[in-house]
């Protein structure tokens, strides 16, 4: 770990946390007896998934499938936002739940939906993901939806004490939910408040749960774990776009290759303007938001 | 002597000031005497639809109300054709247009002799099908921005096989303004301070 003037001493003050929670967390037996998942063979981490499938077909009552999907070759996956269209209606918020069964009691919302000022500009200060209203746009503002930034520099990653999140090659940043000992480092460490914590045993009913999952993304997860926005790391890894894009009733929502010169993300970079948030922090994120009029 | 340079250059100037004048009142011509031009783009002008391209591109059948095509079954020979902007008495009252409505009138995009197809300014027919053809002759920077992509929806594989939407499953062609909708409730606010 690279010990950056002003995060030494949050790294060190959740190192000591981290040995303290660690020694008296309660892990089930899939996560006390292995090894990290990126340290794991083929065959080891073919046995969790199995074991995994067990725990959930008896919790749901059904058939829940664990992919394991590798990153693809020359493939570094980008999101581009246009806050031109963006109306602020939320069905990204609601159909990121039911893909990645976030937890619906206590409700978790990987993205949220900012609303702005037209006269402030971003400004998060102002920001609030709380208005209602019987229409939107609501006239004078504007919307910034946000979730995990796959910073290419990501303070999230830098702080955990256990080494239990990392970036994938395809730029995914990604959670070992077994071993995540939960000391929330990261949370504070990420400037866009895009992880979030399950205090309590996450609800999914029966019926609503996705069963098309990914050990590193929308499994579902124990409480006491931290969890974000995986790009729809089951759909994305098979090719599809995230449950977000294929959502949105605007269209604002962009996806792809970064390294694909025919695809919309280098057709936006290079014909839009674009920026990134908080580029002040040097976190470099592969989500540009962009302004397509 | 010193006074040559003098008169010299304001002979230069007074010439260059004719010139620049003549200039602007031909350019002033030219673009008076052009038709009206749909859109200020200049790009739109030179525009070409690419209708081969259209064949992989997907598309959803045209989101037509239940019973309104064929048009043909009412517009039939019978039915005669009046090209004149009037207020509509006996079909098509629901239909306001509020779409450069000064500039516009129902047959610049619907065809006169066939009712079940749109045309460009330049008589070509274009589906209904291929609706975005028409939209991409006047809005040929967005129609671009769609192909690519970019304006719209792609649905389906980011590496494979896409589904976009007609500019119409968002837009509708006689009042294109994109319409406000509800939004979802919020989020809860935190029961815990972390
Ligand atoms: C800017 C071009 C444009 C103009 C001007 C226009 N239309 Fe249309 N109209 C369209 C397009 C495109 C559609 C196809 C919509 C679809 O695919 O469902 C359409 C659809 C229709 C329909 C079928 C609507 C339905 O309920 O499904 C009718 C009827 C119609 N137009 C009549 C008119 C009349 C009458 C006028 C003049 C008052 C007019 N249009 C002006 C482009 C235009
Ligand atoms: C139920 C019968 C009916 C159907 C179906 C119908 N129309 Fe018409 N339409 C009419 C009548 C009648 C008028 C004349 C209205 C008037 O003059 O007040 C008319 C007028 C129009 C006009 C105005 C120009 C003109 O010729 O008078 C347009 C454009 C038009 N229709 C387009 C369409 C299109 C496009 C469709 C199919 C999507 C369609 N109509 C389907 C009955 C129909
Ligand atoms: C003949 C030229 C022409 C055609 C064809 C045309 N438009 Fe337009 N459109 C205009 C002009 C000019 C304006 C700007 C005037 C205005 O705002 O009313 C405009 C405005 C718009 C707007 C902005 C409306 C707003 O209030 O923000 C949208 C969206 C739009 N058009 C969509 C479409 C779609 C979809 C089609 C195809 C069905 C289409 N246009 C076909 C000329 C055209
Ligand atoms: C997925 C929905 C969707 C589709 C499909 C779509 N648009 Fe739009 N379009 C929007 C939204 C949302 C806006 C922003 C509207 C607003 O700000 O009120 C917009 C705005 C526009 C505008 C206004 C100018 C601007 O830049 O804001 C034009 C013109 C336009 N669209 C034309 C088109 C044309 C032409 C097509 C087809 C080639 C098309 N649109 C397809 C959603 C769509």
């Amino acid at each position: 770990m690279s010990c950056e003037p002003g995060l030494s001493r949050r790294d060190f003050m959740c190192a000591v946390a981290s040995c303290a929670v660690a020694a008296c967390t309660d892990v089930t037996h899939t996560s006390f007896f292995r090894d990290r998942l990126r340290e794991l063979s083929t065959a080891d981490i073919a046995a969790i998934v199995a074991d995994l499938e067990r725990e959930y077909r008896e919790r749901f009552g059904k058939e829940v499938t664990v992919g394991t999907e590798e990153a693809m070759d020359g493939v570094e996956f980008a999101y581009a936002l246009d806050l031109s269209r963006c109306v602020g209606c939320r069905r990204c918020e609601y159909a990121c739940i039911e893909e990645n069964n976030q937890s619906r009691d206590p409700e978790v919302h990987w993205i949220r939906v900012l609303e702005m000022d037209k006269d402030k500009g971003i400004d998060f200060a102002h920001a609030t993901p709380y208005y209602d209203a019987e229409e939107v746009p609501r006239p004078g503002h504007f919307y910034v939806p946000v979730a995990c930034q796959q910073c290419r520099n990501p303070p999230c990653v830098k702080t955990c004490p256990v080494g239990a999140t990392w970036q994938e090659p395809d730029g995914i940043t990604v959670i070992d939910y077994d071993w995540c000992i939960g000391c929330r480092c990261c949370m504070s460490a990420c400037p866009y408040g895009a992880r979030h914590y399950n205090w309590s045993e996450p609800e999914i009913p029966k019926d609503e749960v996705n069963t098309d999952t990914h050990i590193l993304g929308n499994r579902p997860r124990p409480r006491g774990v931290v969890e974000k926005c995986t790009f729809c790391i089951h759909r994305t890894r098979e090719g599809l776009y995230p449950a977000c894009v294929e959502v949105c009733p605007t269209g604002s929502r962009k996806f792809g290759n970064l390294l694909d010169p025919s695809g919309e993300i280098r057709y936006v970079l290079e014909n839009k303007r674009v920026f990134v948030l908080k580029a002040e922090l040097n976190t470099r994120p592969r989500f540009y938001y962009f302004y397509g009029v | 002597m010193p006074t040559m340079p003098i008169s010299g250059s304001a002979r230069t100037w007074g010439t260059v000031v004719v010139f620049l004048l003549a200039h602007l009142a031909s350019a002033c011509a030219e673009s008076h005497a052009e038709p009206h031009s749909p859109h200020p783009d200049d790009d739109v002008l030179r525009y070409v639809p690419d209708a081969t391209a259209a064949n992989d591109l997907h598309l959803p059948p045209p989101p037509f109300t239940e019973g309104a095509f064929p048009c043909s079954d009412c517009h039939d020979p019978e039915l005669p054709v009046r090209t004149r902007r009037r207020e509509l008495k006996w079909a098509h009252k629901e239909i306001e247009l509020t779409h450069d409505e000064e500039h516009r009138w129902c047959l610049d995009c619907h065809d006169a002799e066939n009712r079940d197809v749109l045309h460009l300014a330049n008589g070509t027919p274009v589906a209904f099908e291929e609706s975005h053809l028409l939209c991409g002759q006047c809005h040929g920077d967005k129609h671009r921005d769609w192909r690519a992509g970019v304006h719209g929806r792609r649905t389906g594989s980011w590496n494979g096989e896409k589904s976009y939407l007609l500019c119409v499953h968002c837009h509708d062609a006689h009042s294109p303004a994109f319409e406000a909708i509800r939004p979802e409730p919020p989020p809860p606010r935190p029961r815990r301070t972390p």
